[in-house]
């Protein structure tokens, strides 16, 4: 209602002036990132319902105004429409900037997005909405897989974990609409509880420059966000049905998004996913299906000065771990390793047995942001997380079947207050401050020792990014950012481990009480963090820019790299953490040069990080059990180097066909004892042809070639076991890496109109062309089974 | 204006209320969990018609931590005798001790226990206990001594094996159990 009432006054006042109406209004549609003129933007005067459009120059001109005070939207196809309030009492020249993004860069990673850039100094690399569609059936990681410089560590094909510049886990932060993923990521095996399908479009930047939301992420930063809703009256949906033989499931997901032009708007989205055990070319991995559902929701308010928006997700994922992964000592690793095949391979089946994973998330946001006029945009946002994560093992016992041996309730609450200046001219600053409260409860009721305590967890958080523009092609970009963290633990120790470690000397003063043969103790854990950037951007000759940053990020060590304490079933070694140690520090050097053109485009991105007290796991010994040999895994602290390359290049020969290229290398050492670092990813290139025919339904057909070398800098973690039926020790393998692979993957769609306002977009698509056999050195369950065989998949989207 | 206002205040005083009474329940503190899952202790016994009775005994108290298991050898082995055999699997981080061997025994499809000779000692095992489908469990048997010898003797317990089988080699499935006793001698 006030808005009508604001909209009458407005107008009344502009009829209430107008005596003199010979004024005209001029001037230029700029890109705000980059100054370069912005032609076909469409400008409204609101009230007067006067439209012109900018020419080729970005010049317009609005003639026979009367004096007063106007409201004009400007809209432009790859900018957020914005509004501006300009005041005319004579002949005005005014120029309006608008956040104009890059064009697609023929389709491949380098994409134009009508969202804004999270940096201003770093590259960074988008997957819109399209490209999205294509991944229905995927996981997030496989999405991100596909952009260079992005790996994943993988247990199966269905926990897919995010690597970036060799780096994952804890080392990368995920943002899910603005709220930090809080989901146990620390696990190797834990995969980002996050449905591809709820997502609109991710931007990824490697390396810790997002000041604004964490200063920890030494291998990087990855950004989802729900698609953008447009201010105007509409209702509009998609559903997409996926179906694939491999797995022999599919995907069903659909949304609908209704907005009014007063800036009202509500969106619903939800999916299901499900899939029975998925097939090598020889054989069927037991156990590997996955059922996964998903549910959003958002509601809000969006005007040019001021939103509000509430934000709810639920996210359950239950997961099947191959069987024949689930092994006991060593002589058993011998065996699995040894027989070349899984040693249990059943009939096809799409029941999720255990071992499994059954993990909900549940996220819930509101954020509030208001412009002020000589302040700038200042954001509150309150987020609150809940991850439960049970994993059933295989138990000796049946009647256990149904009791999980890990479950854990991880509760987060944020609290953030953003300000950004983004209006003034020569300096913007972007600043905040945030506080989180975290509490993990483990289930007692499991029988089996917690394998992370019950700890609370506070965070504190401030930060401030400014940039300056030197020259109009030469953009500097400042940050800094401080964390305090406090960690409030209760852990059950094994006295012999505490006696072991020599914690009896060290901590006495934290054993609250002796049960049996263990410990309760409540280490009280601070670390003070402070990370900084220094980037800068250069603009040449049009089509080049040259990025070039340095980050310094601290990392507070995490729940599973303090506390590990016994053996870790899914990995069956024993996994020891370690109470001392400090935060991890990165420093990172990357530069970027990128060149945009319409027939040759590419960028290089070589960089180096330098890491002090890098946390990794290693074995270091053999430990006898009742349940024969297992090696012993222990974190260490060391200096480590990653120095690596990524590039992308893309080729246009005509309107029809193009050509793309990546390529990554990253290397990783161990500095204090000169090794190369384990589950660095092997050298890996992709190249693909495209044809794409806009007259002939929109359609595209890709090629894909995934070249992966063989990894052949690796640590040698090799371990004697004795085996009882031949008494002799035989050689555990977990070092060597499989052998180098070619896979070749088609996939095409095409549009076709239903009606005015719906299209279908059908596509077909067969992966593993060639059904090459092939394991993959950063999937931990390479030792006991090969990856997945050819893959027919079909996908059919409907927007309406 | 005014509704944004009073929206960020509302959200504060939830925010406020939420983290307030969420960190109400830290006092109590975290039930310790013993391990159930784990077998601490193994032990053999191994009883002649006359003679005297040899255990053999495998016990890790405190599971998968630091401290190695400690194996015992009762004594020696007569030669060319007959024993009974009998296994006991117990949990002692339960007190009192659980006994796994029931649990094994009521699900003896699922389990098979196999005696490994290594090493030279002369020694053969024969006439397993049979589960309900008549293929070999293993909780009991009869040990037959040959000549003076010295070896290894080594008790493993699947979970899951293939059934029938011809031995460990075969078998499959986990290992949840498996104790070498080295320097068991015959004389």
């Amino acid at each position: 209602m006030r808005t009508y009432l604001c909209m009458i006054l407005l107008c009344s006042t502009m009829i209430a002036q107008s005596q003199n109406c010979n004024y005209t209004l001029s001037g230029k549609i700029i890109d705000l990132h980059d100054n370069s003129v912005l032609p076909g933007a469409t400008l409204i005067i609101a009230g007067l319902e006067k439209v012109v459009e900018s020419d080729i120059d970005g010049l317009y001109t609005f003639t026979n105004l009367c004096e007063g005070t106007y409201t004009i939207q400007i809209a432009h196809p790859n900018c957020d429409t914005q509004a501006f309030k300009v005041k005319i009492s004579s002949n005005t020249k005014r120029n309006f900037k608008l956040e104009h993004h890059l064009e697609e860069l023929n389709a491949i990673t380098l994409l134009a997005s009508i969202y804004g850039s999270k940096t201003k100094t770093s590259f960074e690399q988008k997957v819109t909405e399209k490209q999205l569609d294509r991944f229905a059936n995927a996981s997030l990681g496989d999405v991100l897989n596909t952009l260079s410089g992005v790996s994943s560590l993988n247990t199966g094909n269905t926990l897919v974990k995010p690597m970036i510049n060799g780096l994952h886990s804890s080392r990368v932060v995920i943002m899910n609409n603005g709220v930090r993923m809080e989901d146990q990521e620390w696990g190797a095996e834990h995969a980002p509880s996050i449905d591809i399908n709820s997502v609109g479009n991710i931007t990824l930047i490697k390396g810790a420059i997002g000041l604004k939301y964490s200063g920890d992420a030494v291998g990087g930063l990855i950004i989802t966000e729900a698609a953008k809703i447009p201010v105007k009256d509409t209702i509009y949906g998609k559903t997409h049905v996926a179906a694939a033989s491999n797995g022999r499931g599919g995907v069903i997901t659909s949304s609908l998004t209704k907005s009014y032009l007063n800036g009202w708007y509500g969106s619903i989205q939800g999916s299901l996913k499900r899939f029975g055990d998925y097939e090598t070319p020889d054989y069927v991995l037991s156990n590997t299906g996955i059922y996964s559902r998903n549910i959003a929701a958002r509601i809000g308010i969006n005007r040019f000065d001021y939103g509000v928006e509430a934000y709810y997700s639920f996210f359950k994922n239950e997961i099947g771990i191959l069987r024949a992964s689930h092994i006991g000592g060593a002589s058993d690793q011998v065996r699995s390793i040894n027989s070349g095949v899984p040693l249990i391979i059943r009939d096809f089946t799409y029941d999720i047995d255990n071992p499994k994973q059954d993990v909900t998330h549940h996220l819930f946001k509101i954020r509030g942001f208001k412009n002020f006029k000589n302040l700038g945009k200042v954001t509150l946002q309150y987020d609150f997380q809940r991850n439960e994560r049970l994993e059933f093992d295989v138990r000796r016992s049946s009647d256990d079947d149904d009791r999980a041996s890990l479950d854990l309730a991880l509760n987060s609450q944020t609290i953030r207050l953003d300000l950004d200046t983004d209006n003034t001219d020569l300096f913007n600053l972007k600043t905040g401050i945030m506080a989180q409260y975290q509490e993990n409860v483990a289930n007692p009721n499991t029988g089996v020792r917690r394998l992370i305590p019950d700890y609370e967890r506070f965070n504190f958080g401030i930060y401030g990014v400014a940039d300056f523009s030197i020259t109009d092609n030469f953009l500097v970009e400042v940050g800094g950012r401080f964390d305090y963290f406090n960690i409030d633990a209760q852990k059950f120790y094994r006295s012999s481990f505490w006696e072991d470690r020599n914690y009896d000397i060290l901590f006495p003063e934290i054993v609250v009480e002796v049960f049996g043969n263990q410990l309760l103790t409540n280490p009280k854990l601070d670390y003070s963090n402070v990370s900084a950037t220094l980037g800068t951007r250069y603009t040449f000759n049009d089509d080049y820019k040259l990025f070039a940053n340095y980050s310094l990020a601290s990392r507070a060590p995490n729940p599973s790299e303090l506390f590990s304490e016994g053996l870790h079933h899914s990995a069956s070694r024993i996994e020891l953490g370690d109470l001392r140690f400090n935060s991890e520090i990165a420093h990172k050097v990357s530069v970027t040069l990128q060149k945009q053109g319409n027939t040759f485009g590419f960028s290089v991105n070589p960089y180096i990080n330098f890491i002090n007290d890098f946390i990794l796991i290693e074995p270091t010994e053999i430990q006898q059990t009742i349940r024969g040999n297992f090696q012993v895994w222990e974190y260490r602290q060391t200096n480590a180097t990653l120095v690596g390359v990524d590039v992308d290049a893309s080729l246009t020969f005509n309107d029809n066909w193009n050509f793309y290229h990546q390529f990554s290398l990253v290397k990783g050492n161990d500095e204090t004892r000169d090794l190369p670092l384990i589950d660095m990813p092997p050298v890996n290139t992709t190249n693909g042809l495209v044809y794409i025919n806009k007259e002939l339904k929109n359609l595209r057909v890709e090629l894909k070639s995934e070249y992966t070398f063989r990894q052949n800098e690796f640590p040698d973690n090799n371990f004697e076991a004795f085996i009882p039926e031949t008494s002799t020790q035989e050689l555990v393998d977990v070092s060597t890496p499989p052998d180098a692979y070619h896979l070749l993957h088609l996939h095409t769609n095409a549009d076709f109109s239903l009606s005015k306002n719906s299209t279908l977009n059908i596509g077909v698509s067969v992966s593993n062309i060639f059904d090459t056999n092939y394991r993959n050195y950063l999937n931990r369950l390479r030792y006991y089974a090969d990856d997945l065989g050819r893959n027919f998949s079909i996908n059919l989207k409907i927007t309406y | 204006m005014k509704n944004i206002k009073y929206t960020i205040l509302a959200l504060a005083t939830i925010t406020g209320t939420l983290f307030t009474s969420c960190s109400s329940d830290d006092d109590a503190a975290p039930v310790v969990v013993n391990e159930e899952e784990v077998i601490t202790t193994v032990t053999v016994t191994l009883a002649p018609i006359t003679g005297s009775t040899i255990t053999l005994t495998s016990r890790d108290l405190d599971g998968d931590g630091p401290d190695a298991p400690v194996l015992t050898v009762s004594g020696n082995l007569e030669a060319n005798t007959a024993y009974n055999g009998s296994v006991v699997l117990l949990n002692e981080t339960e007190s009192p001790a659980e006994n796994i061997t029931t649990e094994v025994e009521e699900e003896d499809d699922e389990h098979q226990l196999f005696y490994t000779v290594g090493g030279g000692l002369n020694v053969t095992t024969n006439g397993f206990n049979l589960d309900g489908n008549g293929n070999v469990l293993g909780t009991t048997f009869m040990l037959t001594t040959g000549a003076a010898s010295t070896g290894t003797f080594t008790v493993t317990l699947r979970h899951e094996p293939t059934k029938p089988n011809t031995g460990l080699t075969d078998a499959g499935g986990e290992t949840d159990v498996s104790a070498t006793f080295t320097d068991v001698t015959i004389q």
